[in-house]
């Protein structure tokens, strides 16, 4: 292989600056993924909830679904400033992403909610447990496991989407080789390894959601 | 004391229920004394069900009221008029009332003991030691001391329906209601649920009201049987009675059947 096609000297050069961005991407998968979870949990007990909310909320998650992305990273960051809310391009990011997928994952927990038999809701009123306990104690720990590789895949497909951010200058992955290869003109090594560490992470969740899944299925076999 | 005796632990009056333009049940009225076992009877549709559901508050009435322990329990006095019951309200009158269901419905995700004391930790502020004391004493009560470590998933039909009923028991009800709770389990293994039920007729002065398609064992084992049709109450009396000489034509037909398949 020739040194115009691959220069190992400069990958060496460049290795500690992606690892920096590295980190910095998967940052941004990590928080966005905890708080999109959690939202989507919340969103999803809002459109199971009374008439007004419910329509209010399913209205959200069908505006947030219907656009790109990326359309919602520039409004985050470009628009919100002119109505006095300016955020540095790291936490706009990861506002975007994390409404984005909070959505998505809204119609994940909603399926598993609603595959809770009915009959465990009127055991738990039989048994005059509260709302919070029934919820907290006897449907959640039922609708979760199922849902679980759902999420995971969500979270993989995040985690391939924070690229995005480099629209708003986020130094993530693709923004670092992008900056690397125009002040080098050398666009292979950057860009190459950056895949390669999308390909080995993502293969790597993919792997970790597996093995969760069969722990928990085997768990609710038993 | 003689007073509250005589006053019954449950009573419909007037109660009606419908599902849009059906009504289940048609101005229903019905005293259940303390400690009495009563059966309900009737062919499917009849409503039967119906009003046990009512009286655990899993169906909103649409007419009359349901006292309970001498309280309304679907109302409540407010500003001099009956209002419909708040939640706070309906919480309080229910916890009297004990529902065992023809699916079981028990938690899959926890063992046997988990099950019985989950509500007596959250809703009665019993400590683990006091809930599990108290659930092994019950699953000892259904003969299942042994299997308290179980999830539903490794338990017989059977037991399963043996726990649900530790599991209500554990909330010590005044009131126990067993919607056809063999109706979902194999031929054989109904006698041990039916044993469970009779134990707990004899040793507990407890109010029972069953719904029921086991007409022997509700003749031995009922004070009353109370056969429904179309919403209605069409004839009630002691089982001997009832079974052995039904007045109306509609009881005779449907003993007929029911009689003929077995």
């Amino acid at each position: 292989m020739g040194a115009d096609i691959w220069n190992w000297g400069y990958t060496l050069e460049i290795l500690p600056v992606l690892a920096q961005a590295a980190i910095v991407t998967i940052e941004a998968t990590l928080i966005s993924f905890a708080i999109a979870a959690v939202l989507g949990l919340i969103l999803a007990v809002l459109r199971m909830s009374g008439p007004v909310v419910g329509w209010l909320a399913s209205a959200f998650v069908e505006l947030v679904r219907s656009t790109p992305l990326l359309i919602q990273i520039f409004f985050i960051f470009f628009v919100l400033p002119r109505f006095g809310i300016t955020l540095d391009a790291f936490t706009a990011g990861v506002i975007a992403l994390s409404l984005h997928y909070g959505c998505y994952c809204s119609e994940v927990y909603r399926a598993g909610l609603e595959a809770v038999p009915r009959g465990q809701w009127e055991a738990c009123t039989a048994l005059n447990l509260s709302s919070w306990n029934t919820f907290k104690n006897i449907i959640l720990p039922q609708a979760i496991p199922p849902i679980v590789p759902a999420l995971g895949n969500y979270l993989v497909a995040l985690f391939k989407e924070t690229p995005l951010l480099s629209a708003i200058a986020v130094a993530e992955l693709v923004q670092t080789a992008k900056n690397l290869g125009s002040e080098t003109f050398r666009y292979n090594e950057p860009m190459t390894i950056v895949g390669l560490i999308f390909l080995v992470m993502s293969l790597l969740s993919a792997a970790g959601i597996r093995w969760l899944e069969q722990r928990l299925n085997r768990r609710s076999v038993r | 004391m003689n007073g509250t005796t005589e006053q019954p632990m449950v009573r419909f009056e007037g109660v009606t229920k419908r599902y849009g333009a059906l009504t289940v049940l048609d101005d229903l009225n019905l005293e259940i004394k303390r400690g009495e076992k009563v059966a309900i009877i009737g062919p499917s549709g009849s409503g039967k069900t119906t009003v046990l559901r009512m009286l655990m508050t899993l169906e909103r009435i649409d007419g009359g009221v349901i006292w309970v322990d001498g309280e309304p329990m679907t109302h409540m006095p407010k500003n001099g008029s009956m209002v419909p019951a708040e939640a706070k309200h309906l919480r309080r009158v229910r916890s009297k009332i004990g529902m065992v269901f023809q699916h079981f419905n028990l938690f899959p995700h926890m063992t046997a003991l988990g099950n019985c004391i989950e509500a007596p930790m959250t809703v009665l502020g019993l400590s683990r030691r006091e809930a599990e004391e108290r659930a092994a004493d019950l699953l000892n009560l259904v003969g299942l001391g042994e299997k308290k470590g179980h999830y539903p998933a490794q338990l017989s039909g059977g037991q399963q329906q043996r726990v649900a009923i530790a599991r209500a028991l554990a909330m010590r009800p005044k009131v126990m209601l067993f919607d056809e709770v063999t109706s979902a389990l194999d031929p054989e293994l109904c006698g041990e649920v039916l044993q469970v039920i009779r134990k707990l007729g004899s040793e507990h002065d407890l109010t029972m009201l069953m719904v029921t398609h086991q007409m022997g064992f509700a003749k031995e084992f009922a004070d009353r049987v109370c056969f429904f049709y179309q919403g209605k109450i069409c004839e009630q009396g002691v089982p001997k009675e009832l079974f052995v000489a039904p007045k109306n034509e509609r009881t005779q037909q449907f003993l007929r059947a029911v009689l003929e398949a077995v």
